[in-house]
């Protein structure tokens, strides 16, 4: 392959971004034994490689859903308006770190984190303020939270039905999704076993009260930028997905009556085939394993439809305007890969949350993917690409394996108790800064290409918020039903301990201004705390 | 006398979990030969500076993404003034914008580095600055 050589002399070996080698060129040879009908099929057919809809994105763009909090409710309320206003179409929740660990702001390690990584919620109060003059009957929402998921979820439900808008016509997504704190974004509160136990609760009565929400978001994008490789974040992701529908069955859940609601979330990193052979063989894995090891009857249980967010760690530090071409080829790589919404990453988040100005750009990045490039047009135009294909059929193949590794170890939650892909991401992202280090992968502005770049205007979340924030959570702890929010507290405690289903009476604390914090002690005092073990 | 080995303490406050930059940088500094001792997650200023002190540690690497640096470097700083400990450089690493690199320096802290910058760099950093007997 002279021309190749030739034009890149240094190459010696080609590699995707996780270490994956790659020929220079793939032929029909490549696919001797792919049969059209059998192994890949039409969109919108079974196993869906080519994607879930017979027609794409032509019955409808995917969603621009930008995750988006800070400060006060107040604010990002303002944040929310401006971003529809724009053409932004579903909202995503993201709350600040109290939050996300189920305390209150006025608790000692809060100090600091008021408002900072995203908006504070402490109590119903806040909940209704940030969702003000929003009509939820129209609009599509997801909060990414996890361990306190069911507390906020069921203050949505609550400020639903203040609008008078009922649970049973509510849409969303609650990310819920436990298993990959454990492995990697590490916002644990409960162990392993009661934490399932609460995630089943909210299938459970999802599946019967909430029929339009998505109850769980199984998110490889946390495992990815911990630093595993495309491979890993497939395989892990769907093997949790495996492991949360074996607990729903053995609540006794029929699979067909939650699996419809079981959605995913994946990375779209820099290497743009590695990621839309990642999403292609996910939706193949995924519909083989609800159709064949569980059995599941409807099409709409075999779907996996994902949400995408282009990568966070991708983001350069150094000359942060080359972020924008980054998350266009990201973005890109998610819409070709059959996304059903997106978020793109702005181009100052290695320094602080998005500016207004960062974050429209951001927005603009999928409005001209949709509505310039061309690129929906036609449907699956990758599909049967000898590349694609190949690749496709071996990233299904090695996440397969893995796939079985932790089968044969007796599921995801005996895994993360060895450790075992906490471990394996470890030393893939110390590969990974090896070969940046070693300069075998190229970081543009970073380890080549590096100049002085003048500082970017970033968005400050200044101290006032941290006081308003406590101030309302006071007044709020002065001016409610105190002997009421006690007794409903108690009664929680006793359905925990009785295992009975918890979100009624997680309903019944929120609607009383039973804060965050209060339900999850409340809870803690059941089911303890867990502590990771530590490894690197 | 052999030399002792430079002992290093990576810490991460704030209650983010954003530890894949902390355990990258723990296992290059312990490759690179120095003594490492990682605290783990959500650690409170006086449990890192109480750490440090029991740890004889002459380097603390504190890690952050959350944004909380404005808040709790200044406890940390603080509180090793208070306990009278000069002897140990603090240096950090994280989501922290330009603009509060000039203050936190003020507080004391040693170094800043930024996303992108290389665990070589941190390395050379430390064997240039720290001198052991």
């Amino acid at each position: 392959m002279k021309p190749l050589e030739k034009a890149c002399p240094e190459k010696k070996e080609y590699t995707t971004i996780s270490g994956k080698k790659i020929k220079e060129l793939y032929t029909p040879l490549d696919l001797a034994d792919f049969d059209y009908k059998k192994n890949l099929g039409f969109p919108g057919e079974y196993p869906y490689t080519r994607g879930i809809h017979p027609n794409m994105y032509h019955g409808r763009l995917w969603t621009m859903r930008q995750f988006s909090g800070f400060g006060t409710a107040e604010d990002t309320n303002k944040r929310y308006k401006y971003l529809l206003s724009h053409g932004q179409t579903g909202l995503s929740v993201a709350f600040h770190l109290p939050t996300l660990m189920g305390m209150d702001s006025d608790h000692p390690l809060a100090q600091g984190e008021i408002g900072k990584c995203g908006v504070a919620v402490d109590s119903l109060a806040d909940m209704e303020i940030l969702f003000k003059d929003i009509p939820l009957d129209k609009i599509t929402t997801s909060m990414t939270i996890n361990p306190p998921a069911a507390v906020l979820w069921a203050m949505y439900i609550a400020v639903a039905e203040k609008q008078g808008v009922s649970q049973k016509v509510i849409s969303g997504t609650i990310q819920n999704d436990i298993l990959k704190e454990y492995i990697a974004q590490k916002t644990f509160v409960f162990p392993p076993k009661p934490s399932m136990k609460l995630i089943v609760d909210t299938l459970e009565y999802g599946a019967k009260e909430v029929p339009r929400w998505n109850t769980i978001s199984i998110s490889g994008y946390h495992i990815r930028e911990a630093g595993s490789t495309a491979v890993q974040e497939l395989a892990f992701t769907l093997r949790d997905g495996i492991e949360y529908v074996e607990w729903a069955l053995e609540r006794g859940l029929e699979v067909d009556d939650f699996a419809p609601r079981l959605s995913f979330f994946f990375n779209a990193h820099n290497d743009f085939f590695e990621e839309i052979a990642k999403y292609r063989a996910a939706r193949k894995i995924w519909a083989e394993a609800m159709r064949e090891r569980f059995g599941a009857k409807k099409p709409r249980s075999w779907w996996l439809r994902f949400h995408t967010q282009t990568s966070g760690v991708s983001l350069m530090a150094q000359q942060p305007y080359n972020n924008v071409i980054r998350v266009a080829i990201q973005a890109l790589a998610a819409v070709l890969g059959g996304t059903q919404s997106l978020h793109t990453n702005s181009l100052d988040e290695t320094y602080a949350l998005p500016s207004e100005e960062a974050v429209t750009i951001a927005l603009r990045t999928q409005q001209i993917i949709a509505h310039e490039s061309g690129v929906i047009n036609c449907i699956d135009p990758l599909g049967g690409s000898y590349f694609v294909e190949k690749f496709t059929k071996e990233m299904e193949e090695e996440a397969r394996q893995y796939i079985k590794r932790i089968d044969d170890m007796g599921g995801m939650v005996k895994a993360i108790e060895l450790g075992f892909p906490q471990k394996e991401i470890v030393d893939s992202s110390y590969w990974y800064q090896q070969s940046v280090e070693k300069r075998e992968k190229i970081i543009v502005g970073v380890n080549a290409f590096e100049m002085k770049h003048e500082p970017i205007p970033t968005l400050q979340i200044d101290e006032s918020v941290a006081r308003q924030q406590l101030a309302r959570l006071k007044d709020i702890k002065e001016t409610r039903n105190s002997s009421q929010v006690k007794k409903n507290l108690l009664d929680l405690k006793r359905a925990a301990n009785d295992n009975l289903n918890l979100m009624p009476f997680i309903l019944k604390c929120v609607k009383s201004y039973a804060t965050l914090g209060e339900i999850i002690d409340s809870l803690k005092e059941v089911f303890g705390e867990y502590q990771e073990p530590i490894t690197y | 006398m052999a030399k002792r080995k430079i002992r290093i303490l990576i810490a991460k406050p704030g209650l983010d979990g954003h530890d894949r930059g902390a355990k990258v940088i723990s296992r290059a500094l312990r490759d690179a030969g120095f003594e490492v001792i990682y605290t783990g997650l959500r650690r409170t200023p006086g449990e890192i500076v109480n750490t440090a002190i029991q740890e004889d540690v002459d380097v603390i690497g504190l890690s952050i993404l959350s944004g909380a640096h404005t808040v709790l470097f200044p406890k940390i700083m603080n509180l090793l003034k208070e306990k009278g400990i000069d002897n140990i450089e603090v240096i950090a690493g994280g989501v922290i914008p330009e603009k509060d690199i000039p203050k936190m320096k003020k507080l004391g802290i040693s170094e800043i580095f930024l996303p992108g910058s290389s665990t070589q760099d941190i390395v050379r950093w430390i064997e240039v600055n720290i001198q052991k007997e």
